[in-house]
């Protein structure tokens, strides 16, 4: 593993690090950014172009602006006089250290090789639109079905309500 | 003890899965806890590319058309997650996970 796997990943971790720990949620939307553009950039260091490209323009483009605004809507920038860090702390970070621990134990443990450690996969966007038309058309469908409505039902949700009126 | 490159890149998306655990159960914030579930998505999202990468069949493209489709799904989820953030806030005038404690309105 080279230098560049390094910075990349502690570009990504510290990101996701200081986006959970930031008390300012806008500063920690940024965070979540610069996090999202290191897991792309070691999409693109495991040869999966699409992905990362798809991953830059999905996440940083789409989900950080998203919930930029949903802070910015609920008035989530005042930082709030009782702290930012729930009663219960204690037992959520010892959980994800415990499942931190179970899962670096099961990939230290686990058989270390895998037959294609050195050669690259040649596959172009070309290859991967081809199998989206051809042998993943139905879950292509059903991604755009569950995309509209997950989308007109956020609209639904988030829509203002009329008052209503007793009678 | 060797550490191969898939170990690594497994390593790394455990680290961001336990982070985003963390944050979503330790933080207050509605707005954080929907973050700390992007953080998860995204850490399997690199386990599946890096075993599609290191697996024994990258042109069958398995594990590239399942982390398409997880981003996909994740972008929904946000949408439809931030839609609710902010019709919650609309209605208890609190984005604060503590002072939700009722389930009547």
């Amino acid at each position: 593993m080279g230098f560049v796997f390094y910075l990349i990943s502690a570009f990504a971790v510290g990101g996701a690090l200081a986006a959970v720990l930031l008390k300012n949620l806008v500063h920690a939307a940024l965070a979540l950014t610069i996090a999202f553009f290191g897991l792309a950039l070691l999409f693109l260091r495991l040869d999966a172009q699409f992905a990362g490209f798809a991953q830059i323009l999905v996440y940083v483009g789409a989900v950080a602006i998203l919930v930029v605004f949903a802070i910015l809507l609920t008035r989530g920038s005042e930082i709030p006089k009782e702290g930012v860090f729930s009663k219960g702390w204690i037992a959520g970070l010892a959980i994800s250290a415990a499942v931190f621990a179970v899962l670096a134990w099961a990939v230290l443990q686990a058989a270390p090789w895998l037959p294609n450690e050195a050669a690259t996969p040649a596959l172009t966007v070309n290859d991967i639109g081809n199998a989206l038309m051809s042998r993943y058309v139905l879950p292509l469908e059903i991604i755009a079905v569950l995309l509209t409505a997950a989308l007109l039902g956020a609209v639904i949700v988030a829509m203002h309500e009329k008052e209503k009126t007793n009678q | 003890m060797i550490v191969t490159p898939l170990a690594a890149y497994l390593i790394v998306a455990a680290l961001i899965f336990a982070i985003g655990l963390a944050g979503a159960l330790v933080r207050r914030n509605a707005i954080l806890v929907l973050i700390g579930i992007e953080l998860m998505l995204n850490a399997a999202n690199l386990n599946l590319i890096a075993f599609w990468r290191y697996g024994p069949h990258p042109e069958l493209l398995t594990g590239m058309m399942f982390a398409i489709f997880s981003i996909a799904v994740a972008a929904a989820e946000a949408a439809v997650g931030l839609g609710l953030v902010i019709s919650i806030y609309r209605h208890a005038k609190t984005t604060d996970l503590e002072l939700m404690n009722r389930m009547k309105g």
